[in-house]
């Protein structure tokens, strides 16, 4: 018995359980300790947050099961092409930075579309911001539920569903409670867990495949095998031998490639869940530097990641290609339980065959698991793979707490606060925060059971939602002194609307569908927030010269976001 | 100077820095990444073609510095104008 307990070890299943268990604990814990009692503490931490707290939570709050389960999957397969979201979820952060952080922390309001009401002097443009917020935060928050399930249902074997409740029960009850106190402070732990999480396994198996312990490093360097080939070499021959682009090329168009990346960019600087973490610091340098500290967090995954993508994808087509399948190991054969592995022997030798073929391709991975899958592969100790898992779980539900709080405070302050009931009292004003993020939970969960497509997917396209509805509004909002309410109005409803529809029709096919073929100047719906921002743009520009002007005591207002002393709190 | 024409020029400055960070943050990632990517990629650093480094390495370093580049020059300029209270 201890013999046996000894050589099989304590399982990968106890594992998870015991290392979810901590985790969860600890986040409960936070949120106990941090619960929110006023509106300013549930909307913006009380706006005492130091730079570093910030910059963690930020961070956390920005990486989501996309992140952390995806993106490395997807890098994996579309090799070079993978650049658009390392780039495009990078990059925002420059543009955030430079342009949008430290005067919306000078404006010192609570919220994206009380940003946009208070410069637009208008309930409408208001109006049209909630509903944009809502529209975007709805389509990301859904992705991140489905990782939650994901996870639970491949490491402790429950339901799918099951592991989306358990998901919205946890996000539910520091969300409520501790507001944007309780999750920042979550974040910051949640930030900890995830990094490690992604870092040990890529080191581990860095190691072992190039010798080298920075992954960054390893994926440039030879394999340790002592031929002197180099990895990326490699990888590009094994993917030619099966009839794939070379890893390092891709294939994507470069128009394709340069719109997607700069939909994600300028989106990422639009998401209200990200901009509204700049409300919660003291000062407006603060603003700067949290973005900065924000960043560098995220690019130590961010560049580890395309070395992950290339050791995965490495590991995964020696491991299978052209091997018996009486023989795979292990992991084969529990993801083929989550049918997120598929076998066909289509010719019946009993050999896997992974080629670009579509009709002699006879395995199916699906580009979500690569990461969790990624340890196992690599035959890791127990304790990685399950620590991989809770990793996971603490991106997915950083990023879907976040959301929550933007679609709560859009309701109660924006709509009730703002719009229907001004004379609501601090206290009701709190439990409408608390009960419209109950609602939002369980929206959220039902997206996450009934998912629209998978977890990337639905992702990116929230960015182009963004890009194409606030980051104009908010751009001329500051730089652009004469901007009128007329002209952003019509700039956010035409964009959106525009980019609502392109999305709908070449992903849903709506509006009589289309193929790759009918895309407008070859752009992706993936890339097309690039076209709908510009759009958005020109109409509010255009529509500003033919009507009334910006009144003078708005023009001062702007004048004065633009210097930063005398940031005072975030006021109502 | 007047109130009133300090926030121009310090406004003025504040411009020049975030132009000439963004043509970097341009030139990193959309030209040396992008569209000149397969150019640089006959330039070969270790295992790395550079193009294919800039697009998944090397862009995302340079946005980080670009960051703490412009922490540094608004600290000064906001000491300069005065705004740094």
């Amino acid at each position: 018995m201890m013999h046996s307990l000894l050589v099989e070890g304590f399982g990968v299943q106890n594992w998870t359980y015991v290392l979810v268990g901590i985790t969860f604990t600890l986040y409960i814990g936070i949120a106990i300790w941090a619960r929110a009692g006023s509106t300013k503490e549930f909307y913006v931490a009380g706006g005492g947050v130091s730079p570093l707290a910030n910059g963690m939570a930020t961070a956390a709050d920005w990486m989501s099961a996309a992140s952390f389960i995806s993106m490395a999957g997807i890098i994996s397969f579309d090799g070079y092409d993978g650049a658009v979201y390392l780039m495009g979820w990078t990059g925002g952060y420059v543009l955030l930075a430079l342009l949008l952080a430290p005067y919306l922390r000078k404006f010192g309001k609570f919220t994206v579309p009380d940003f946009i009401g208070d410069r637009y002097y208008s309930n409408t443009a208001r109006l049209v911001g909630v509903i944009c917020a809502l529209i975007v935060s709805f389509t990301y928050v859904a992705g991140q539920m489905r990782g939650v399930g994901l996870v639970f249902s491949r490491f402790l074997e429950v339901d799918i569903n099951t592991g989306v409740i358990i998901g919205m029960i946890i996000v539910l009850f520091y969300a409520v409670l501790g507001g944007m106190k309780g999750i920042t402070y979550t974040q910051v732990a949640q930030y900890c867990v995830l990094i490690f999480a992604f870092m040990v396994p890529a080191i581990f198996i860095s190691i072992q495949m190039t010798g080298n312990p920075i992954p960054q490093l390893g994926f440039g360097s030879q394999l340790a095998d002592g031929s002197g080939t180099y990895l990326l070499d490699k990888l590009d021959g094994l993917s030619t031998d099966l009839g794939f682009n070379e890893y390092t090329e891709g294939s994507k168009s470069t128009i394709d490639i340069f719109a997607i990346t700069l939909a994600l960019m300028v989106g990422t600087a639009g998401l209200p869940h990200v901009i509204v973490r700049f409300f919660t610091v003291k000062r407006v340098r603060d603003a700067r530097k949290s973005a900065g500290i924000a960043l560098l967090l995220i690019v130590i995954l961010y560049t580890t990641a395309p070395a992950v993508a290339v050791f995965a994808r490495t590991n995964m087509i020696e491991t299978v290609s052209n091997k018996p399948y009486a023989n795979v190991p292990e992991w084969f054969k529990k993801w083929e339980t989550t049918e997120l592995i598929k076998f066909t022997d289509k010719n019946n030798d009993g050999l896997i065959q992974y080629v670009a073929d579509e009709s002699k391709n006879e395995l199916f991975v699906d580009k979500d698991i690569m990461v969790l899958a990624n340890p196992e592969i690599a035959k890791l100790p127990d304790w990685i793979i399950a620590l991989v898992a809770a990793g996971a779980l603490a991106a997915a539900l950083s990023t879907a707490a976040g959301l929550l709080l933007v679609i709560s405070a859009s309701v109660s302050h924006d709509l009730i606060k703002k719009m229907i009931n001004p004379k609501i009292s601090e206290k009701g004003e709190l439990i409408a925060a608390r009960l419209s993020a109950v609602v939002a939970v369980c929206i959220a969960g039902y997206f996450g059971i009934n998912p629209p497509g998978f977890v990337a997917a639905t992702v990116a396209l929230a960015f182009g939602l963004a890009a194409a509805s606030f980051f104009p509004a908010i751009i001329l909002g500051i730089f652009y002194k004469k901007m009128n309410k007329e002209g952003a109005i019509a700039g956010m409803v035409i964009g959106i609307l525009l980019m609502l529809f392109y999305m709908t029709k070449f992903k849903f096919g709506w509006f009589g569908g289309g193929t790759k073929a009918d895309w407008w100047f070859g752009i992706s719906p993936e890339g097309f927030g690039t076209v709908a921002m510009i759009i958005n743009f020109v109409v509010s520009i255009v529509i500003m010269k033919f009507t009334p002007e910006t009144p003078k005591d708005v023009q001062e207002i702007v004048e004065k976001i633009r210097i930063p002393s005398g940031a005072g709190a975030a006021t109502h | 100077m007047s109130e009133k024409s300090n926030a121009k020029a310090y406004w003025k400055e504040n411009i020049r820095y975030v132009l000439i960070l963004l043509a970097i943050w341009f030139m990193v990632s959309f030209a040396a990444g992008i569209l000149f990517k397969d150019e640089l990629n006959t330039i070969r650093i270790g295992g790395f073609k550079l193009g294919f480094w800039f697009a998944q390495q090397g862009s995302m370093y340079v946005f980080v510095i670009l960051i703490f580049v412009y922490v540094r020059l608004m600290n000064k300029l906001d000491k300069k104008y005065g705004y740094d209270a």
